[in-house]
């Protein structure tokens, strides 16, 4: 029997929210800094037009849905799955303001972009956005890649078995120190220490490369956060291109590479045991994964000649291929050069490369690392099993910061959630064919937006039908959110109409 | 007779120059046709957007025609026609790069550029103001009040349960 939510229920949801609402409303002082540092009058007033709209909405939720009580497991679903849907919608908001998209449904779709860390985009004339637009567009990815609820809980909500739910939610199921909330503000330091040097790093990069020390230290920030939360958004329509630059290129796939690692591997790492990144079974599938994909795309691109020397194979070819990989989605190539130069066979690596993704609990998408590991072990283990005798029993283990015995229960779950994803990247692809799409442009798009990748081949437009904005922008908020907390609002959705 | 030689002879020059006159190239054009383009010589015009990126004796500059930017690689010497470059306060200079259009450039990498051999301003650009939209200051003061009037509703519940 299914039980009907109780108004307790709603209110425990409406409080959190409110919660989560005013905290993402408080994140964009930073837009408004940045207006009042440039002198950009107007989206100064879009950013704080933005930011009471959320102060107000979340400041309602809470006073309305005060209580003192903690969440459940399904609440705390519940409350992950609608925070990410409300914050797209207010995160457009200045987005809607700035007067460079075409309609509030771009901008729920650039902000989703953003938040999942996808990097799709369908903004208009980017070369003239302002500065706190732009900067808006970058931190977005900042707030999505470490997790909103990661923010909340960090300086907003006590610690508690409600605030552990929230956080098993976002999709991160790995405690790196014992209190949730110590493990949140941890990622921030992380993330935080990163994009100093990280920032640092690009400037320099950016200077040598000719750029003025401004636009060095901004288009450094932004394509850090963007390069780290594995997102794709550059402040220029060229993407990547823009910069002409090898250093820039190899500058971004440290970073890249950075983002697609398990914030719990960071905390090993920082804890002095190098080792752990050669032991570790995620480096190690990531490793195998980049080599095998990007094997048979150098086959494709070689067969074709598309691109001349190793130099040209190294900056287009393999730098598209850890893009897609680490799911960050940055571009050295035209969208339409893909479809027209790359060829089937190194498209295909790429699209298997976006939809195996980074690691767990780190800021990337796709099925992950680890999973694709534990259904490879136990696979190996079930031939070895056939090639035993009957009567012996082994036990087969797997390093992951600790070593890990592999049980059934394990392995169950991550073929159902890669399961979800294969069907997740087929029903995209199912939707762009409908509408007009060619097959493979069709899945690679819908691949790179299930992923949270952002490599595009050209169907994300602005003039594409709405109906694929819609089903891209569902697909980026199912595929961030990992299924689980979206099945528990379809289920809380259901049990509020069906439940006794 | 002269006239007629001297007349004569100016409609031929100028019937030449246009017949001998590439038309310009699209960003798209040169992206859908890049096989067919790839060392050929093209012309080419966009917006200066972004900045310029000086390389030793060479630079890139990105001209976006509107479809898409194109990065231009451009001797030093061609810099002195760019006096505006497009961003959020200014319309960039309009310009006109002739030169070899590489698919994917072997000294770039394989990056989809020009190499510039002759550039000429088209347009100038400009500088763009950008005034204080009234409304919205006007909905921040009302959303300011709204705003303050809940979190007065709130201290006056919290006061009225502690009693």
């Amino acid at each position: 029997m299914v039980f009907k939510p109780t108004l307790d229920d709603f209110k425990g949801i409406g409080y959190y929210l409110g919660k989560i609402i005013i905290g993402l409303g408080l994140t964009m002082l930073f837009p408004i800094i940045s207006a009042v540092l440039f002198k950009e009058i107007n989206p100064a007033y879009d950013f704080i037009v933005s930011l009471l709209i959320c102060l107000i909405l979340g400041q309602l939720l809470t006073i309305v849905c005060s209580t003192q009580k903690d969440l459940s497991w399904v609440q705390g679903m519940v409350v992950v799955a609608l925070a990410w849907l409300v914050a797209a919608v207010l995160g457009a908001v200045p987005f809607y303001l700035s007067g460079h998209w075409k309609s509030f449904l771009d901008c729920v779709f650039d902000a989703m972009s953003g938040l999942t860390t996808t990097g799709l985009t369908l903004a208009q004339d980017i070369d003239h956005i302002c500065r706190t637009v732009n900067l808006w567009r970058h931190i977005l990815p900042f707030i999505g890649g470490q997790g909103m609820i990661v923010i909340v809980l960090s300086f907003l909500v006590r610690g508690s078995a409600g605030a552990f739910r929230m956080y098993v939610g976002e999709a991160r199921d790995e405690k790196i120190l014992p209190n949730v909330v110590e493990t949140s503000r941890f990622i921030w330091l992380v993330s935080i220490v990163y994009l100093i040097l990280g920032t640092g790093a690009l400037t320099i990069v950016g200077r040598i490369d000719g750029m003025s020390w401004i636009n060095a230290v901004f288009h450094g920030s932004c394509i850090f956060m963007a390069a780290f939360d594995t997102a794709g958004f550059t402040p220029q329509s060229q993407n990547i291109l823009y910069y002409h630059s090898l250093s820039y290129e190899v500058a971004t796939i440290v970073i890249m590479v950075l983002g697609a690692m398990n914030f719990n591997l960071h905390y090993t790492l920082w804890r002095q045991k190098k080792k752990e990144i050669v032991t570790n079974i995620e480096t190690r599938t990531f490793f195998i994964s980049v080599m095998l994909t990007f094997f048979l795309l150098a086959i494709g691109l070689n067969k074709l000649g598309v691109y001349p020397g190793a130099l040209g194979m190294f900056r287009k070819g393999f730098y598209l291929l850890i893009s897609g990989h680490t799911t960050t989605g940055y571009q050295t190539i035209y969208a339409r050069q893909f479809i027209l130069e790359w060829g089937a066979l190194a498209l295909v690596a790429l699209t298997i490369a976006m939809a195996l993704g980074g690691a767990v609990c780190s800021t990337a998408g796709g099925i992950k690392s680890l999973r694709v590991g534990v259904i490879f072990k136990a696979l190996y283990n079930d031939v070895k099993r056939i090639m035993l005798p009957e009567a012996s029993v082994f036990i087969e283990k797997y390093h992951h910061i600790k070593d890990v015995i592999l049980e059934d229960r394990q392995v169950r779950s991550a073929v159902l959630i890669s399961l979800c994803y294969l069907c997740l990247y087929v029903i995209g692809g199912i939707v762009g064919m409908a509408l007009g799409y060619p097959a493979l442009s069709a899945l690679f798009e819908s691949t790179s937006a299930a992923a949270n990748v952002g490599l595009s081949c050209g169907v994300t437009q602005a003039g594409m039908p709405a109906a694929l904005k819609v089903t891209y922008i569902l697909q980026m908020w199912v595929g961030r959110l990992e299924f689980m907390s979206v099945f528990a609002l379809a289920g809380f959705f259901i049990a509020s109409f069906r439940g006794k | 007779m002269k006239t007629r030689i001297i007349i004569l002879s100016a409609a031929c020059c100028l019937l030449s120059n246009v017949c001998s006159a590439q038309p310009t190239i699209s960003s798209t054009e040169l992206i859908e046709n890049a096989k067919e383009l790839d060392g050929k010589e093209v012309i080419y015009q966009g917006e200066a957007i972004g900045e310029v990126m000086t390389r030793g004796n060479y630079s890139w500059v990105n001209l976006n025609d509107g479809e898409n930017a194109i990065g231009i690689w451009m001797p030093n010497n061609f810099l002195g026609l760019i006096s505006f470059i497009g961003s959020y306060t200014a319309r960039g200079d309009w310009l006109e790069a002739s030169g070899i259009f590489n698919r994917a450039c072997k000294m770039h990498g394989g990056d989809l550029d020009i190499h510039a051999t002759h550039l000429a301003k088209i347009r100038d650009g400009r500088q763009v103001k950008h005034r204080l939209v009234a409304e919205k200051q006007r909905l921040s003061i009302i959303l300011s009040g709204v705003l303050l009037c809940l979190l007065i509703l709130q201290l006056l519940s919290k006061k009225l349960k502690k009693q």
